[in-house]
């Protein structure tokens, strides 16, 4: 089994971090596991992207051109990255910020409030958090159990007050 | 056996030169490299090292350039308008027969040029580069693990035959985190007969110099050094074979072109091609036997690199232009996707590339 995944959104929302809690979560499952960001000039608001790949073989290209899964959290990454998506393949939408629907009928979607649901549990920066908990659940690439070995890996301990808020999203987001 | 860490590769790098025994960085900030600075700028100071910022590359490659007189461990990274300021002190360094490990995490070019990934340095890295009659050592990472193990071995190989050596990497290979196991050097400083390191008025003073006006001393000295280069191209070569055993064609690709290619020979062979991979890990030496032997076999070679086709010369010239070679190329910080190199795969099976 392979998972090509790109998570893509503005600059400032977590993507970059939420990939590798993808990728940590991976590697401590024993997968094969590659984590590559866009790097540019970009800074907050400007456009972000990360290629992830979690696999039972050895990762070739950690370029992800043609997504499995595609996270999209804002319009123009759904704009961009949309065609790009294999056939079959699943798109998660942050509708609370992108108002259109997906056109592809060939893969399957799932629109998640992600950024209300963010700010009802009290932490407004984390629809990152809340997408990852619906991408474990739909996805499959990595397994719901021991979320907190993940988490540990990409929570700074500076931040460690962060750990519980960024479970309570992940739940937040699986049980959505 | 260390524990597995996820950590980009410019991180690799730096742990892995300190875990190496390199004491000394001296750098100046560029993109896609920043990360190995930022790393030894925190760690130096904690373990008794010296991290300095130098106001240019110029004066990074010459406090190089002054350590290594002294037989420590000592390094400098930077990126390819960088690499190119270097280029005098690199230069100084061959000539001065001195060990140094010299990091180029390669952009586009040429000038300013941009800031995704290239491997469009293969010829300044492998051919010299500054002036003069030298190489360096020059290793090309495919893994974040390479990005480490191949630090450690540069920093061997440079001092064992008193080569500076170049690991020559991309944006990609330095920004992209994968599961890294860093090794422990069991590295103890050897006293060296060359150092600049006083003499306590027990010896003769040693001279570290590239300056000799004497034309027939000069020649000497680089008679000498070409017989320490006969060693490493006939001891240090070092490359991966995949699925060559049966084929009847040949990729050639080295760090992040490997990768992308690996894919396109997987789905090559999955559609009945027979087609394998030389991938190079020494750029300088370059693996010529290996690629000789194979122009024998197969039917045709595909370099696929970030260049307008740079490595292909070496194709050329180790193949001895038995067979075509093709290349498959993409530029200015653009990837070719498996599909490209798959496509170009398919041409040369069908002998209409």
């Amino acid at each position: 089994m392979t998972k090509n995944i790109l998570i893509a959104g503005f600059g400032g929302q977590g993507v970059l971090f939420a990939g590798k809690f993808l990728a940590y979560k991976g590697m401590l499952e024993g997968k094969q596991i590659s984590w590559l960001p866009s790097y540019g000039p970009e800074m907050r608001g400007g456009t972000a992207n990360c290629s992830v790949i979690i696999s039972d073989e050895p990762v070739g290209s950690p370029i992800v051109s043609k997504p499995d899964i595609l996270i999209a959290m804002n319009l123009p990454s759904l704009d961009k990255y949309e065609k790009d998506v294999v056939s079959g393949g699943m798109i998660f939408v942050d509708s609370t910020l992108i108002g259109r629907k997906v056109e592809r009928t060939d893969v399957k979607v799932f629109y998640v409030p992600s950024t209300k649901l963010a700010q009802e549990i009290g932490a407004p920066k984390l629809s990152n958090m809340i997408l990852m908990g619906k991408v474990i659940k739909e996805a499959g690439a990595v397994s719901y159990e021991n979320l907190e070995d993940g988490l540990k890996k990409v929570v700074p301990a500076k931040h460690a007050d962060m750990f519980d808020i960024n479970l309570k999203a992940i739940e937040t987001g699986y049980n959505y | 056996m260390a524990e597995k860490v996820l950590m980009k590769g410019n991180e690799a790098i730096a742990e892995a030169a300190i875990k190496a025994g390199c004491r000394h960085y001296f750098g100046y900030p560029i993109t896609p490299q920043t990360e190995i600075a930022a790393y030894m700028a925190k760690r130096m100071p904690k373990i008794n090292g010296v991290f300095l910022q130098a106001e240019s590359e110029i004066s990074a490659i010459n406090m190089v350039y002054g350590v290594a007189g002294t037989g420590y461990r000592v390094m400098t990274s930077s990126s390819s308008p960088g690499v190119s300021l270097k280029q005098e002190g690199i230069s100084y360094i061959a000539g001065a027969d001195l060990p140094a490990l010299i990091v180029n995490v390669q952009r586009g070019g040429p000038g300013l040029g941009g800031i995704q990934p290239s491997q469009s340095d293969y010829f300044q890295a492998t051919k010299g580069g500054g002036h003069g009659d030298y190489h360096l050592i020059v290793v090309a990472p495919a893994s974040v693990q390479e990005m480490a193990d191949l630090t450690i071995l540069s920093f061997d190989l440079a001092e064992k035959y008193r080569v500076p050596a170049m690991l020559l990497a991309d944006g990609t290979m330095g920004q992209m985190m994968e599961p890294v196991e860093l090794p422990e050097v069991d590295y103890k400083p050897t006293e060296k007969d060359w150092t600049v390191t006083g003499t306590q008025m027990k010896r003769k003073h040693n001279i570290v110099n590239s300056l000799y006006l004497s034309p027939e001393e000069l020649e000497r000295t680089n008679f000498e050094r070409f017989e320490r280069y006969k060693q490493i191209e006939e001891n240090e070569v070092r490359y991966e074979s995949f699925m060559m055993d049966d084929a009847e064609y040949c990729v050639v690709a080295f760090g992040i072109a490997s990768r992308v290619s690996k894919n396109a020979v997987i789905a090559a062979r999955n559609m009945g091609i027979k087609v394998g991979m030389i991938r190079p890990i020494t750029l300088w030496p370059f693996p010529v036997k290996p690629i000789a032997e194979a122009a024998d076999k197969v039917k045709a070679f595909l370099s696929v690199e970030l260049s307008m086709g740079q490595m292909i010369e070496d194709v050329k010239l180790a193949s001895e232009c038995k067979k075509p070679v093709y290349l498959c190329n993409r530029v200015g910080g653009m990837i070719p996707t498996p599909e490209q190199v798959l496509e170009s795969i398919k041409k040369m099976a069908g002998g209409e590339n």
